[in-house]
């Protein structure tokens, strides 16, 4: 097995995932009135249950919808909004759009990776944060621009990320 | 609620809706303005008072397009409450010392019919701004 | 409706409710409760006022005084000073900076002077969240109109005659989409609203959602009827909480009021909405590829013909239209198609909304008429650029678009001339760069987004862009040749020509219309090895260990 993959099963393994969660995501399934064209909803829905979507609640959802949970994987794996791995308590945002990068958005990731120690995309390995970066959050105005959980930190410069990120220490 | 089964009834809500939105529209020089200065010597004049009758006034009369609006020192202190009105296309009257009854006064005579309360005139066709 | 003696108009769109406008909301209503006015004055929650630069944006009626930049710390004063006492408070109003003074009133700043407002007409003017508001403004008139006094033909009619075309990228006429959904006859039909806004850089739609949400609602619900279609769907990406709070918010009221659901307007015409979240992939912006998404599946796009307009949404006929299209339908029907088409250029007719950002010192919301020049938007709305540093290009168009340099400004824009030099309408993306920009570098930014972003299906997307993207990282970071430059010409043209749908046809455009204009750059980065615009690093680490020859 290659080494990702059996740190991944571990991960698994270590945490259980609550069965209160599985009873939710079936009420919810239940609850529509119809369950064909719904997977991505189900999806969202399965994702602000359980904060990421795992191969078992994948395999799940493909049982209770009736479908191949390849399509399922399918469809996880095609949009960036699904996350197959756990995040951090905060999730660091950082906007990537044109006028964030017209601005300088590059040397805020290259801070918060030096500062987090981590590479875009990863989490500490104390799970506090994940760092990822976004497509355009609209807010063009307060470029470059984080978004942490949802707070919006607008205009930031880089030698401000240590006070944002004391903020949530 | 009750659903929207007409265009009448649809109407009847946007004109009702309608008249709470006109205070925010721009075009100013289609309407009867009342300038009331309300700074603090005013206020201590009762301008609030006066204000509040003018209000009442209109709303119960019905009258649209004209506004009432709030503005600072008018300068003539010994005068107060102050209330200005900008007829579009005439010079702005300017009136002293209006209580409760001449804000009533101001709405029924000047507004509506566009009569003088003479008595009460500070000003004529001064510079406005 | 009640009515009060003043109006606060709080912006409440993205950008300024996260500078605390919604903190700033409570502190009114604290301040005016502490003042006793609370019953006299009437606090209003509004869409974005499009001056994003300035927010947040505090507006009062009837005195029509405009604050910006205003705290929820400053609300005492406002209260205090304006409200109470009603002397303005000054050093919160705008200052135009080539004037040096003070202006009080909206339609004064030359940010707005130059506008022509159809799709953002209510945007900062009425409560998104309160229909009555929306139908005080003529709302669902139109709606009314067309189910009472006019056929399906006469609806579509209309919408031909006025000369709109579609504003989300493509520029396809609205009208003749319509016809063609309508003629395709079948029992069931689809009403489809893109709101799936993925380029970066660009938030018209987000604005109008978010400000005039049932604006769309209405003209979908025409659309239906024109069409012959009972359901709609608004496909919205799941990263605008925002404008999705504000649309569920008013599809209950529409339905609470009877405009949406069964006989609306006591005729045989039924319609409802629902909504379906994107969930983050840039190319659902296409057509099929977003019909492949609201279906559940993943978004890639389908070979064309068929059209949607014959078989879409679960092989039904389906008409697709982007949010501002829609926001533009009601007016058109009120006004007829003349007012409409009076304003604008031969073959687009009506104003554009861009979103104006980057270097440009009022970063904003615009909408404008089609024909007006780059040159009015960048510096007689948009106050020139920053710091009065020197232009270099303005990038409209997002990922699918190009960068135009200074001698086209005066240009008037349309579909048409936008195409002619390079670049295209898009979604109305606006991004304004100035000399420290480099455009290999911003060339290189796009095809990371569009490599990421391809959807995989067809080879020379996802793989040309792929390439491409690699030899513009050769070149920034010193490594590049005079035969890549040649390469991205071929191979970018070569993508253009074979890829399957939009996102491929048009994803070269950044390297090649950069390639075009600034060639000059691209030699110094691969003949002398230097960034002009010192961006890029060029390898520099490398380069200092070798020793020169």
């Amino acid at each position: 097995m290659p080494e990702e993959l059996k740190v991944k099963e571990k991960n698994d393994l270590q945490k259980p995932i609550p069965k209160e969660h599985y009873e939710k995501l079936e009420e919810y399934i239940d609850s529509l009135p119809s369950l064909e064209g719904r997977l991505i909803q189900v999806l969202h829905h399965a994702q602000d249950i359980f904060g990421y979507l795992p191969r078992d609640v994948q395999l799940f959802i493909a049982r209770r919808l009736g479908l191949a949970g390849a399509k399922v994987n399918g469809v996880v794996s095609f949009y960036s909004y699904f996350t197959e791995e756990p995040r951090g308590e905060y999730v660091i945002n950082i906007c990537t759009g044109t006028a964030c990068f017209v601005k300088g958005a590059n040397k805020l990731t290259e801070e918060f990776e030096k500062k987090l120690k981590i590479s875009a995309g990863d989490t500490t390995e104390d799970r506090k944060f994940t760092l990822k970066d976004v497509r355009c959050v609209g807010a063009c105005g307060l470029a470059p621009l984080v978004v942490i959980n949802d707070k919006v930190f607008g205009r930031v410069k880089p030698e401000e990320i240590e006070g944002i990120l004391e903020q949530y220490l | 609620m009750k659903q929207i089964k007409s265009l009448e009834e649809l109407k009847r809500i946007r004109d009702n809706a309608n008249q709470g939105l006109n205070i925010r529209k721009a075009e100013e020089e289609k309407h009867i303005k009342l300038k009331v200065g309300m700074a603090t010597c005013g206020i201590a004049a009762g301008a609030r008072e006066t204000f509040n009758t003018l209000f009442e006034t209109i709303e119960k009369k019905g009258l649209k397009d004209v506004y009432l609006v709030q503005v600072g020192c008018m300068g003539y202190c010994h005068d107060e409450p102050m209330v200005q009105v900008n007829v579009p296309g005439e010079s702005p009257i300017l009136y002293g010392k209006v209580d409760k009854e001449k804000a009533k006064e101001i709405i029924e005579k000047h507004v509506e019919k566009g009569e003088l309360l003479q008595d009460s005139i500070i000003s004529k066709s001064f510079h406005k701004e | 409706m009640k009515r009060y003696q003043a109006h606060i108009l709080i912006c409440s769109g993205t950008a300024c409710e996260s500078q605390e406008s919604r903190e700033m909301i409570e502190k009114f209503h604290q301040e005016l409760k502490k003042a006793d006015l609370h019953e006299e004055i009437q606090i209003v929650k509004t869409g974005c006022f499009g001056f994003c630069e300035k927010g947040p944006i505090v507006k009062i009626h009837p005195d029509h005084v405009f604050y910006v930049e205003v705290k929820p710390q400053d609300v005492e004063e406002i209260v205090k000073e304006h409200i109470i006492k009603g002397r303005r408070v000054e050093r919160l109003l705008y200052e135009e900076p080539t004037l040096q003074k003070k202006i009080e009133e909206q339609e004064k700043i030359s940010f707005y002077h130059k506008q022509l407002r159809i799709a953002l007409r209510n945007c900062g003017f009425i409560n998104p969240e309160n229909i009555e508001e929306y139908i005080g403004e003529d709302g669902y008139l139109a709606l009314g109109k067309v189910l009472t006094e006019m056929t399906p033909e006469e609806v579509i009619n209309i919408v031909k005659d006025s000369g709109l075309r579609g504003r989300g990228g493509g520029g396809f006429p609205t009208g003749y989409k319509w016809e063609l959904t309508y003629r395709n006859k079948n029992d069931l039909k689809f009403v489809i609203c893109n709101a799936d806004e993925g380029d970066p850089g660009a938030f018209m739609d987000r604005s109008i959602l978010e400000g005039d949400p049932h604006s769309v609602l209405e003209a979908m619900a025409i659309t239906g009827y024109a069409i012959g279609a009972e359901k709609g769907y608004i496909y919205i990406r799941a990263e605008y909480p925002l404008a999705i709070e504000r649309l569920n918010i008013a599809i209950e009221q529409a339905r609470d009021y009877g405009v949406l659901g069964e006989k609306i307007f006591d005729s045989d015409f039924n319609f409802d909405i629902e909504l379906k979240y994107g969930a983050g992939a840039f190319v659902c912006g296409e057509e099929t590829a977003l019909i492949n998404s609201v279906e559940g599946g993943r978004g890639e796009p389908n070979a064309k013909p068929p059209f949607p307009a014959e078989s879409g949404l679960w092989d039904k006929p389906t008409c697709v239209n982007n949010v501002e299209t829609f926001a533009n339908i009601p007016p058109i029907i009120l006004k007829g198609p003349a007012w409409f088409s009076r304003v604008g250029t031969k073959d687009s007719k009506g104003t554009k909304v861009f979103a104006l950002a980057g270097k440009v010192n009022n970063v904003g919301l615009v909408e404008v008429p089609m024909g007006i020049t780059l040159r009015e938007i960048i510096y007689d709305i948009g106050g020139g650029i920053r710091e009065n540093k020197g232009f270099k290009a303005v990038q409209t168009g997002g990922p699918s678009g190009g960068c135009i340099p200074e001698k086209y400004l005066d240009t008037p824009i349309d579909y048409e001339t936008l195409k002619e030099i390079g670049s295209m309408m898009g979604s109305g993306g606006m991004i304004v760069m100035d000399e420290e920009n480099c455009m290999v570098n911003i060339a290189k930014f796009y095809l990371e987004f569009t490599e990421d972003e391809s959807c995989g299906k067809c080879t020379p997307c996802r793989i040309g862009n792929k390439r491409l993207h690699e030899i513009l990282i050769r070149i920034t970071n010193g490594r590049g040749t005079e035969v890549d430059l040649e390469s991205l010409q071929s191979l970018g043209e070569m993508v253009k020509e074979s890829s399957l749908c939009g996102l491929g046809q048009s994803s070269p455009n950044p390297v090649l219309s950069t390639l075009k204009y600034f060639a000059e750059e691209y030699r110094e980065h691969v003949v002398n090895r230097k960034c002009p615009a010192g961006v890029c690093s060029m390898g520099k680490k490398k380069t200092a260990a070798v020793p020169k020859q």
